[in-house]
């Protein structure tokens, strides 16, 4: 679809770059230590760091992702939100206290404070670096993404704004302007969410007119996009403009029944909006994509109308069909997803290091309380901005992504600046987190690994900026080769490599007495590494990465979390008993 | 905005046990309920689409009712933890 610039979004979207950049210059005095560049002095406020917890953990993936998944599919992004909400107990209860008592700056400080070992050292910055790039690029997408309605620039100019944007972010003030920015973010998220939600339900759900015309035939209604070899769009069999003698997609998402006959229900209250929709009937669409012999690719859109209940029932999108399916393999896809992102969270190097920036482990306590409150909050709020956006007759039938601001902008402009520039500001938050985390792994943990003598908190700082430089930098380029993934879809596998990775070395380090450091350093790798080699060789990376027939994929299913986690923790267990000191083996004689 | 100050950590170091094991309990709640929720999903999916309260399914309800728990369980650990810490801090108290 092709997108209006809005003049007042790009006017909002400035003053938000604006602020979020005064913030970093003001706060770049005060953080010309290491302790004040990575941790913000450990001097964070605990309701402030618990926003910001927010800030960063609701990215381009929760509010763009979900929203779209939900938009597209039904009850299915909302299993995104249980999952990625449920994974801060693990936070809570397991690790916020330890590693706010045992680490400095970075998640490896944690994990080798018993054993000063470098190769702990480097396996965690190692996977630091590994978890933060995959959480990057979806974030970099989002970005893309949004920057075409936006600005009306195209997808890599989006990506290299953003990029440049968070990397002055965090040149300038490491963890402390991030911090703040988070702050800002997740506060305007939520009150802006809670602002459309509201304006949804008193809009209610309404029969459209336009489906009503072709109730005679609706299941035959297509849009097409064909892409000739030479790289021509043409929509509907007409070059892709606003032009005359040129067509463009036309805006889907309709309630096409409505219970007892009715053509609309006025405003609803929470309950009664999705009782109403369970009992309704809403025409979604799907999408075939076919080769055809002259080279070029025909895309196929097609509605479909799909009753209510069906729309509220988990196991309608093909990420979460194993739900319904009578295969073990997409049962096991399934369940491996949710653990994924039940142990991913506690294991996300840049929600890690938030811990460090509070003055002790009852702040840190207190802030994830905070942070689960008001992400909760949040996710539960998915579900009717992802409903809304269905039912609002504004959605892009070719990108899932921006399902939420178009919904916004069906509401009004002023709406849709507000959101669209929140939305630009999420992204900038969760990015400038991973850098930071990604910087403080190689100037902390990489860089001090490789010199005998310590660093300087000067020759540390300069390693950080440079490497936040470099990381931005990939994470553009990536951001622009992955353009037509689901972000939501990406961020499931920065999950499942954090989860492999992390999580057992981890939680073994804190309840195991017998970890030994090569134990801890063995199930990194394992669990990094078994992740990785299974999404690569996995249906949906065969399929949307290599383009390569999905039947040819090696793993038996999309989702490793369920082997390679378990293989995380046997791997240390393993390797901890077999390289036990001496010393124990004299105690016990 | 905050200043950079180094960070003292008050919080009582003798009572960390007690508050590991508080939240070890209450993490192996959360963990029944998360894996109920996917059990049910895997195995009986069509229970996910039953009405038994305002005409709103159990996929919804449990959903909202997993967000809801975390909330309440993370709040009741927080007093919980505030009590210990109390308890540890006063004369002749746990340690």
């Amino acid at each position: 679809m092709i997108y209006e610039p809005s003049a007042l979004a790009v006017a909002v979207f400035l003053l938000f770059v604006g602020v979020t950049l005064a913030i970093s210059f003001r706060l770049g005095a005060q953080a010309k230590s290491s302790q004040g560049y990575f941790a913000a002095g450990g001097g964070i406020p605990w309701f402030v760091n618990g926003i910001a917890f927010a800030g960063d953990y609701l990215s381009a993936a929760s509010f763009l992702g979900i929203c779209g998944m939900i938009a597209f599919y039904g009850y299915d992004g909302f299993l995104y939100s249980i999952g990625y909400l449920a994974g801060w107990i693990v936070a809570l209860f397991v690790i916020a206290e330890p590693i706010r008592r045992l680490g400095k700056y970075t998640f490896a400080d944690a994990l080798d404070s018993r054993f000063n070992s470098r190769a702990i050292r480097l396996s965690a910055a190692l996977s630091t670096l590994v978890v933060s790039l995959f959480y990057l690029i979806p974030q970099m997408v989002g970005a893309g993404a949004l920057v075409k309605p936006l600005l009306g620039l195209p997808h890599w100019a989006g990506v290299s704004i953003v990029g440049a944007v968070v990397v002055l972010i965090v040149v300038t003030a490491g963890m402390a302007s991030t911090t703040y920015v988070q702050f800002l973010k997740g506060s305007l998220l939520v009150l802006f969410s809670v602002w459309l939600t509201v304006l949804i339900l008193q809009r209610g759900l309404a029969v459209d007119e336009r489906y009503r015309a072709s109730v005679g035939n609706p299941f035959a209604v297509q849009q097409t996009l064909r892409v000739t070899a030479d790289g021509q769009r043409l929509v509907n069999g007409l070059p892709q403009g606003k032009g005359p003698g040129q067509a463009d997609f036309f805006p889907v998402g309709h309630v096409s029944k409505l219970p007892d006959g009715k053509l609309e229900t006025g405003p609803l209250g929470p309950i009664a909006f999705l009782r109403t929709l369970q009992q309704s009937e809403v025409v979604l669409w799907s999408s075939a994509t076919t080769t055809e012999l002259d080279g070029s690719r025909l895309t196929t859109y097609s509605q479909r109308a799909v009753p209510g209940s069906e729309i509220l029932r988990p196991g309608n999108s093909p990420t979460f069909k194993g739900v319904r399916s009578d295969k073990l393999q997409d049962k096991l896809n399934f369940l491996s997803l949710m653990l994924a992102l039940f142990c991913g969270t506690a294991s996300l190097p840049h929600i890690l290091i938030r811990y460090y920036t509070v003055k002790d482990q009852a702040a840190a306590r207190k802030s994830t309380v905070v942070g689960i409150g008001s992400i909760g909050f949040f996710y539960i709020l998915t579900l009717y901005l992802g409903l809304g956006a269905m039912t609002s007759g504004a959605i892009d039938v070719t990108n899932s992504n921006m399902a939420a601001p178009l919904l916004a902008r069906s509401m009004g402009e002023l709406l849709f600046a507000m959101i669209s520039a929140i939305a630009f500001t999420t992204v900038l938050g969760t990015v400038s987190g991973l850098i930071v985390a990604s910087s403080g792994a190689v100037a902390h943990d990489l860089a001090e690994s490789f010199v005998r003598e310590p660093l300087t908190d000067h020759e540390k700082i300069r390693i950080a900026k440079l490497a936040a430089v470099v990381v931005g930098v990939v994470a553009m380029a990536l951001g622009i080769l992955f353009e037509k993934m689901n972000v939501n879809f990406l961020v499931g596998w920065a999950f499942s490599v954090a989860a492999s990775a992390n999580l057992p070395s981890l939680v073994m380090l804190l309840f195991w007495k017998g970890t030994t450091r090569q134990g801890i350093t063995a199930a990194i790798l394992a669990g990094m590494v078994s992740s990785l080699a299974w999404i690569l060789l996995s249906e949906d990376t065969f399929k949307d990465v290599y383009g390569l027939p999905p039947e040819q994929a090696w793993a038996p299913f999309s989702q490793p979390g369920i082997v390679t986690i378990p293989l995380g923790f046997l791997t240390v267990v393993v390797v901890s008993l077999l390289t036990r000191p001496p010393k124990r083996e004299a105690d016990t004689d | 905005m905050a200043g950079f100050h180094p960070a003292t950590d008050t919080t009582p170091e003798a009572a960390s046990p007690r508050r590991t094991r508080l939240g070890l309990w209450l993490f192996a709640t959360y963990l029944a309920l998360y894996s109920g929720f996917m059990a049910l999903n895997a195995v009986a999916p069509e229970r996910m689409e039953q009405t038994p309260w305002a005409g709103v399914n159990v996929a919804i309800l449990y959903g909202m009712g997993l967000i809801f728990a975390a909330f309440v369980l993370a709040i009741m650990y927080e007093a919980l933890c505030r009590r210990i810490d109390r308890q540890d801090r006063e004369p002749g108290g746990d340690a």
